[in-house]
């Protein structure tokens, strides 16, 4: 076990740095001029290259290379060109607003996916199967940031019910936060519930259809306790890593949903720095979520590990 | 559906109370449209910056009002000399900046200093080009002599660019604004919102507001929905769009089209073969349809101009009618120039909705006349490296904003790569007349020659578009400078 | 994976088609992207109107006989713009598929018949890609070479690439190790050889299932991405552009909002039920579960 671990903490390690070399030497590549930018189209040369200086942009790239790698190790992710205060300070404030988003979204769709799921599995072929399979077929399609307008106007304009975008803070209280959530939440669980409901479905036809199923069933057992019981149970492995995927997604999927609801979060934090040039917001959050990323597939794998023994040896 | 229902009734629930209990008003959320890079208006052009802070947190000597004149400021007063060289000052006295630090001439002469200095990243560092010397006479009064006189100082120095900063807090200004309005800096949630509260200790007429909050809104499609549902009270000029009937025919909402300083123009690479020609560029000017590009690009509410001016300025020249839409005449003019047959070019347009949407209209009509453009989307950071800075572009399309800016004409590496030595006279004549008899004929002059030389496709003064609940009052209705001065601003009831 | 390509072996091409043709799932989808396809087809010969041409004052016009699906800000009609938009976004996803597959299957075959370093370094490869967000990588690639229609086929097509070399790679290593194939190896046959000439043929279905959903996914991302700007360039109308221009007249104009998404809904739609018959067809286990 330890030696399953060693090797998958390093390949996650292997991974970070690989992209950490990519992300920047792509990003570096960009064209236009940060200083240019913010002093806009009076500026004279010599303020130009005062600026220049006082942004560190005159440094070599390999230095500014290590000097960003060596200060993310030890949690300084640099300054904002654009707003000048410290990366690491940008990303927390955006980071509680894109984190439990992410997580009210997905406590959104596994709540509505996994019973459907269920339901649908169980009720396979008839009437219940076929109407929520094919709502689900139809979730699948539908681009969420289109669903997002839909879900605007009907809540938001026409019944005025929630806010139709902006985030209010977490000061007001929780349930502030939450409500401001709620409709970018629904726009981004849609979609995700309804993949997640097509994978249960399957999962679970598939774990019924295994012959200690059928034996169970043979033996006598009450069908819904099999169900309960023995499928569910193993079903949930591919569901899990699913879900996992799905955070991750979540995560960083937001761009478009943050857009459509002009919520402060990451995604918009990205989309705006990589408009106004500021590479090191941008370096350092897609770092962080790649991170996220090697980090959930690393729980994923030793959660396997530990369900299933026989996957250590890959 | 059960999950959604008690969802719905429990935000209905908590919506009603947070609405309830409402006596006078005293704070206002603001839209806006660009969050500022920081806050500092000595350190950054972005329009942003002044937003929030002119006339709220950052006061100058002088300053300019709704109706596009100089008033005092922190300067209550100033004498000029008879050779309109030397300008003496009397400042406002008792005035403590928001850190409590005593306001005095030395801060003036600081501020100045310091946005003259060889190592200043003020924007505007044009604007103190005239100023020879700024000493300090007494702790009331300032006297600053320039090389020439220069007709527009007092102007040049109410710019948000112009601000009087603190000599303890300027450094810090970027994240925690310090100046002497009557609103103070509280809290900036970044990508989100900037909030002001009232300043007790204002040396002047005190404000309605107890607090007021600038919420970022990037889109026009976040920005609709924004207002008609409440969260937000007033846009200062608001991204509506097509939408503007909707708000508009809703009796909850004012709103107010005035005037901005944006002259908007397809902007032409003069020096750049074909648009060096003469002939090829009149034949643009014969070839746009304005009232199309208007409807299409600013939903019909732009002015169309003929010329780089503003069309509420006393000194405008109607020249819309110098090349009338006349496809058949742009062909003849084209054919002249040695291209019967049209050619190819590029069009390269910023974000903002206005050039993109007027950039594909503009595109469509050149074709009919056989000028084939392709469209190149940019980001402003491209915008400004590849067509302000390098040049590199046939055709652009903006919005030039800076108010009264048509000496950007004169100047020797501007991106429009124009140069007519009777223009520079002209403006050089300008910068040293102070009789204004006399300046507007020189403007009327400089107008003519441009919209003659059809530097650009002179297209359409930008509207402001204002859109604020109907029980405000206060908004500028026009946008002399880009800024919401929420000094005046109260509610009815 | 192992029992898709059986059923590949025994029952052939044809046998599957009739099979597939008898799937509900499968003709629908069939339908549906078979006039998808044909909208975009017939777009280069034929369009309602001429959509390079702005009609500006007939801005914003609701339904009518002579614009079925209306008219935009631009006067454009929208029926045009939507069969249009279809040659756009089907051709940024077949690209990007066939990016995937011309890269990803060769690299996962390769693995799979060499094993060892190459197999590792794939893997790790995948590793890497799939640990960057995908659609945030997209957005960064389109923001860096500027957006234009083909640099959202490369950023939407980099992510297919591992899909198909793990696919592939499962589906070949499953074929390896069976009787015919040992066999032809025992006859001296070379790993390339083999590959080609037994490997390949036999998970073609896979990837042709896998294909589809892809196929999908990349109709969705370019929506997405166009929506933000990052996609098509006018005048090459987009799905997603269409929605952004929408967005901010949906109130005016709400029919404007209502035809794109509902193509893009009914394509991806189209595909996934197209995808999924496919699966159906060629993986007996789960037919039996009917």
């Amino acid at each position: 076990m330890t030696a399953f671990l060693a090797k998958r903490i390093g390949i996650g390690l292997i991974t970070l740095i690989v992209a950490s070399v990519v992300v920047f030497s792509v990003l570096e590549v960009l064209p236009g001029d940060p200083a240019l930018l913010m002093l806009g189209m009076n500026a004279t040369p010599e303020a130009l290259a005062s600026m220049r200086e006082q942004m560190g942009l005159n440094a070599p790239l390999i230095v500014r290379y290590l000097n960003w790698v060596g200060g993310m190790a030890v949690g300084d992710f640099g300054r904002s060109f654009t707003y000048s205060s410290p990366v690491i300070d940008l990303i927390a404030e955006r980071a509680v607003v894109s984190l439990p988003l992410a997580v009210i979204s997905l406590i959104l769709s596994t709540a509505i996916a996994i019973p459907v799921g269920i339901f649908a599995a169980a009720r396979r072929g008839k009437v219940g199967d076929t109407v929520s399979m094919g709502v689900a077929q139809v979730g699948v399609a539908v681009p969420n940031f289109w669903f997002a307008l839909l879900l605007i106007y009907v809540f938001a304009v026409w019944l005025r019910l929630v806010p139709a975008g902006g985030f209010s803070g977490w000061g007001g209280g929780i349930w502030s936060g939450v409500k401001s959530l709620m409709l970018p939440a629904i726009a981004l669980a849609l979609p995700q519930a309804a993949i997640l409901a097509r994978v249960t479905r399957s999962a679970m036809l598939e774990v019924l259809g295994e012959d200690y199923i059928r034996t169970a069933r043979a033996k006598g057992m009450p069908r819904r306790y099999v169900l309960w019981r023995h499928a569910l149970r193993n079903a949930m492995i591919p569901v899990l890593t699913i879900m996992g995927m799905q955070f991750a997604v979540l995560l960083a999927g937001t761009i478009i949903i943050e857009n459509v609801f002009y919520l402060p979060g990451l995604g918009r934090l990205v989309f705006q720095a990589i408009t106004q040039r500021d590479l090191i917001v941008v370096e350092g959050v897609v770092m962080l979520l790649v991170a996220s990323v090697v980090v959930i597939n690393l729980v994923v794998d030793v959660l396997y590990a530990v369900v299933d023994p026989r996957l250590r040896v890959r | 559906m059960k999950l959604l229902k008690s969802i719905v009734l429990a935000s209905a629930l908590a919506l009603a109370a947070s609405t309830s209990s409402m006596a006078q008003r005293t704070d206002v959320v603001i839209g806006m449209v660009l969050e500022p890079p920081h806050l500092d208006p000595t350190a950054g052009a972005a329009a942003a910056i002044k937003e929030v802070g002119y006339a709220n947190i950052f006061e100058g000597l002088t300053r300019i009002g709704p109706d596009g004149t100089v008033h005092p400021q922190l300067a209550k007063s100033w004498d000029i000399s008879d050779d309109g060289k030397t300008y003496t000052f009397h400042l406002q006295t008792g005035v403590k900046f928001h850190d409590g630090a005593e306001f005095n001439a030395e801060d003036v002469k600081f501020s100045i200093d310091r946005a003259m200095a060889a190592d200043s990243v003020n924007p505007q560092k044009a604007l103190y080009s005239a100023i020879e010397s700024v000493e300090v006479t007494d702790p009331a009064t300032v006297v600053v002599k320039l090389k020439h006189p220069q007709g527009a100082f007092t102007w040049n120095m109410a710019w948000g660019e112009a601000a009087i900063v603190s000599r303890s807090s300027a450094d810090g200004n970027k994240e925690n604004p310090i100046g002497t309005g009557p609103f103070k800096f509280e809290n900036w949630a970044k990508g989100s919102s900037i909030k002001l509260a009232k300043n007790p200790d204002y040396w002047g007429e005190a404000v309605a507001l107890d607090r007021a909050e600038f919420r970022i809104i990037p889109d026009a499609a976040a920005a609709i929905p924004a207002i008609l549902s409440g969260d937000v009270h007033a846009f200062s000029n608001m991204p509506a769009g097509d939408a503007l009937p909707q708000i508009q025919s809703d009796p909850r909402f004012k709103v107010v089209i005035g005037s901005t300083e944006g002259e908007t123009v397809l902007s032409t690479n003069n020096k750049k073969a074909p648009f060096d020609k003469l002939e090829v560029r009149q034949a643009i000017a014969h070839a746009l349809n304005r009232d199309e590009i208007i409807a299409g690009a600013s939903s019909g509410l732009g002015t169309p101009i003929g010329s780089h001016f503003a069309p509420h300025n006393p000194a405008y020249v109607d020249l819309t009618g110098t090349y009338p839409y006349d496809p058949a005449k742009s062909k003849e003019l084209l054919a002249a120039a040695g291209f019967p047959d049209g050619f190819s070019a590029t069009l390269k347009l910023p974000p903002p909705p206005y050039a993109r949407q007027g950039g594909e209209i503009i595109a469509s009509q050149l074709r009919q006349v056989g000028i084939n453009l392709e469209i190149i989307p940019v980001e402003w950071a491209d915008w400004l490296s590849q067509v302000f800075a390098e040049k590199n572009y046939d055709l652009s399309l903006i919005s030039h904003v800076e108010p009264n800016d048509i000496n950007i004409y004169a100047r020797p590496d501007y991106y429009f790569q124009y140069q007519n030595p009777e223009f520079n006279k002209v403006m050089e004549e300008l910068d040293v007349t102070a009789d204004e008899a006399a300046r507007k004929e020189l403007y009327g002059k400089a107008q003519r020659i441009l919209a003659e030389d059809a530097v650009n496709g002179f297209l359409f003064q930008m509207p402001k578009v204002g859109v604020w609940d109907a029980k405000l009052e206060g908004m500028w209705e026009n946008w002399p400078l880009s800024v919401a001065d929420l000094t005046k601003v109260h509610w009815t009831e | 994976m192992s029992t898709t390509t059986v059923i590949a072996e025994q029952a052939g091409w044809r046998g599957i088609l009739r099979l597939a043709f008898r799937n509900r799932s499968f003709v629908i989808g069939f339908v549906i992207t078979a006039v998808i396809a044909a909208m975009a087809l017939i777009s280069f010969v034929w369009t309602p109107y001429d959509i390079t041409n702005l009609v500006v004052a007939d801005r914003m016009k609701g339904l009518s006989a002579a614009h079925p699906f209306g008219t935009d800000h631009f006067g454009r009609d929208i029926l045009s713009m939507i069969m249009i938009g279809a040659r756009n976004s089907i051709a940024v996803a077949v690209v990007a598929v066939a990016l995937g597959i011309g890269i990803g299957v060769p690299l996962g075959c390769w693995a799979a018949a060499r094993g060892g370093w190459v197999d590792e370094m794939l893997m790790r490869f995948n590793d890497v890609v799939f640990a960057f967000p995908a659609l945030l990588s997209a957005v960064m690639i389109t923001a860096i070479f500027g957006p234009a229609a083909i640099n959202a086929i490369i950023a939407i097509g980099i992510f297919n690439i591992p899909v198909f070399a793990r696919v592939a790679r499962a589906g070949a290593l499953s074929l390896w190790p069976r009787e015919y194939i040992l066999a032809a190896r025992a006859a001296g046959k070379g790993k390339a050889q083999i590959t080609i000439e037994h490997i390949l043929p036999n998970i073609a279905s896979i990837l042709l299932v896998q294909g589809t959903i892809q196929f999908a996914i990349g109709i969705l991302a370019e929506a997405g991405l166009s929506y933000l700007g990052l996609g098509a360039q006018p005048p090459m109308p987009s799905w997603g552009r269409m929605l952004f221009d929408a967005q901010t007249r949906m109130m005016v104009a709400p029919h404007l909002a209502i035809f794109p998404g509902l193509a893009i809904v009914v394509t991806v739609l189209g595909l996934n039920l197209l995808g999924d018959g496919l699966r159906d067809v060629l993986d007996p286990k789960l037919r039996r579960e009917r």
